[in-house]
């Protein structure tokens, strides 16, 4: 089946990066606030120090309204890419309904090209209202269009020509999009949600990954969403419950000295854009899974969490928000690279079984691709990773 | 499905303590309770102070999720039979705090929740508030509202009491008309968890079917 195919190569068992939303905030501490220029700047230096301290994943987000900078993410990435040789640049979203599918099946195969392979995406509704308008859709549709959207994306990366025709875009007819996939296979998808069963449904019949976002709310709801999406996944055929492909969030902030950490973080907290002037940051870290402390902390916290989800594929962190100045987010990254990730990559091989799928490379996708065309040789093989041609 | 037993969720915005909208929703629980236990009804009555969770719901409007003290009573709320809501009258409406908490539920939460209104004040010139703002606020919710909704002024409790229609005549009218609602509610025995996996084999969430 598709998800034992994954599980080759010598890539990492779970992949642990970072992501990003790049907001601009003004420092609570010092009340500077970065320029868009120096934000942006800063962006590029924390995904290129990702690679340098043995991350294995940066992702991006992609907004269109201040204070954050990320409008165009394939551009930055495009840079990125140029910059390292091991980073999997993917997206924290990449947004699905207000983009233009064959829009994004063209920019994500053209960088897939440029980064060798090392793309994958991650598909989201956005949640800011007047994004949708902006666009030219609606917010109330943001389901239908992402189910529609992400039907045609699926079949522009798989068919060499596409005719199709739907409600929220122009017809196409014998349309080809440009560059076809590296390989023709393309990247891998995940679809991220915090809180809609559709989209852990669309997720699991595909036979793509699910990414939960995990730190706004508490682990609870997340299980019950991720719980949702294995039984779908197995119900579909594309491997059993246990198979299906995770992703998660995190968040963090470390410093030698437990108390040290809560010390430095707390103005940040406190003023934070997402959270800031409501609950402590002793009630917000006991709710959610954001650990404040020292790196065996962290460790811990993290090392627990595939009890409550299962094992899973992909861990990232949410390291440079807040306003947190490059200076210190580059500091966390040594000592999330060097103390935190190292001990968790074996935390998480510890009695992990055989059949539960490596975090998905390109590589791997080649390689589950050409073991599906070996078995059935002319086979118009049921599998979510197929080329037409 | 026939159940014995019915649980009413009593929501109480008042911000004093004591206070006499807390007075008025357990007056109006008590005569709900006496009417439904005479037609043969177990009743549980299970009232939120929403003064103690008042913290608690300022942080979910900032974070987008409940404490585990406020995910507890929310549960409690849109998990009962019934629910009885009474609010102070502020500035001509309910209060803000009532408000926010209606504000953090589901919008789904109340469709066919049978509800009664109460509203407390200190002049009875305010009692219009029922109807031009708790009335509309449930309806938007797809509640059924019971027809009669009490309100009480500060001069309902003492000296200068409606001769003609007393409070406790109110309440009891309420509470019989109320009673005859929550009779016929199911809704506790029936509360579907998305996330539970509870479609047929090739129908899939959002339209999707099976290979």
């Amino acid at each position: 089946m598709y998800a034992n195919a994954l599980n080759n190569g010598s890539a990492p068992a779970v992949q642990f990066g970072i992501f990003t939303v790049g907001d601009v905030t003004t420092d609570p501490t010092n009340g500077e606030t970065p320029s868009e220029r120096d934000r942006i700047k800063a962006i590029l230096a924390i995904a290129l120090k990702a690679e340098e301290v043995g991350l294995d994943v940066f992702a991006l987000g992609e907004h269109h309204n201040p204070p954050f900078v990320p409008s165009s993410p394939t551009t930055m990435l495009g840079y990125i890419a140029a910059k390292t040789e091991k980073l999997i640049l993917s997206t924290a979203t990449t947004l699905i309904t207000t983009n233009d599918p064959v829009k994004i099946s063209e920019d994500y195969s053209m960088l897939q090209h440029i980064a060798d392979g090392r793309v994958d995406m991650t598909l989201g509704r956005g949640n800011t209202g007047p994004v949708y308008p902006w666009f030219g859709q609606d917010i109330r549709q943001g389901i239908p269009l992402a189910i529609e959207h992400y039907a045609l994306l699926h079949r522009l990366l798989r068919e060499d020509v596409v005719d199709w025709s739907g409600t929220f875009r122009t017809p196409l007819q014998g349309f080809t999009s440009t560059p076809r996939p590296l390989d023709g296979v393309p990247p891998f998808v995940w679809h991220g949600s915090i809180r809609s069963p559709e989209i852990a449904e669309q997720a699991a019949f595909y036979g793509d990954g699910f990414f939960a976002n995990n730190i706004f709310w508490p682990k609870e709801h997340y299980m019950r969403l991720i719980g949702y999406y294995r039984q779908r996944f197995e119900h579909y055929g594309h491997g059993s419950a246990d198979q299906a492909i995770v992703g998660l969030g995190g968040q963090a902030f470390m410093a030698k000295n437990s108390q040290d950490a809560v010390r430095a973080f707390r103005p940040y907290f406190d003023s934070a854009p997402v959270y800031g002037h409501g609950p402590s940051l002793e009630e917000f870290t006991e709710q959610t899974p954001l650990t404040v402390g020292s790196p065996q902390e962290v460790i811990d916290r993290y090392a627990g969490m595939r009890e409550h989800f299962g094992d899973y594929q992909r861990q990232l962190f949410l390291m440079d928000h807040a306003g947190l100045p490059l200076k210190t987010v580059l500091e966390q990254l040594d000592i999330l690279g060097e103390e935190v990730v190292p001990v968790l990559r074996k935390e998480f091989a510890r009695n992990r079984p055989a059949h539960i799928p490596n975090g998905p490379t390109h590589e791997s996708l080649v390689a589950a691709r050409d073991a599906e065309l070996a078995a059935a040789p002319g086979a118009d093989a049921v599998l979510p990773i197929r080329q037409e041609a | 499905m026939t159940r014995s037993g019915r649980t009413i969720a009593v929501i109480s915005a008042g911000l004093s303590q004591p206070s006499s909208t807390r007075l008025l929703a357990d007056r109006l629980a008590q005569a709900t309770e006496r009417h439904l236990v005479e037609r043969g009804f177990g009743v549980e009555v299970v009232t939120v102070e929403l003064r103690d969770l008042a913290r608690d719901v300022t942080n979910n409007l900032l974070t987008g999720f409940p404490s585990p003290t406020l995910s507890r009573a929310i549960d409690q709320v849109v998990g009962a039979d019934a629910v009885i809501a009474v609010t102070p009258t502020f500035t001509t409406s309910y209060s803000g705090l009532f408000k926010s908490f209606m504000d953090i539920l589901d919008p789904d939460s109340f469709a066919e929740m049978p509800v009664l209104i109460g509203a407390t004040g200190g002049s009875p010139r305010h009692s219009l508030v029922l109807d031009y703002a708790m009335r509309p606020l449930f309806t938007y919710l797809h509640a059924v509202v019971a027809p009669t909704g009490v309100y009480a002024a500060s001069e309902d409790w003492g000296s200068n009491p409606d001769d003609v229609k007393p409070l406790p005549d109110r309440i009891d009218r309420a509470g019989a008309e109320f009673a005859a609602y929550v009779e016929r509610s199911d809704r506790a025995g029936r509360l579907v968890d998305p996330f539970a996996v509870h479609v047929p084999d090739g129908a899939g969430v959002g339209g999707f079917q099976a290979h």
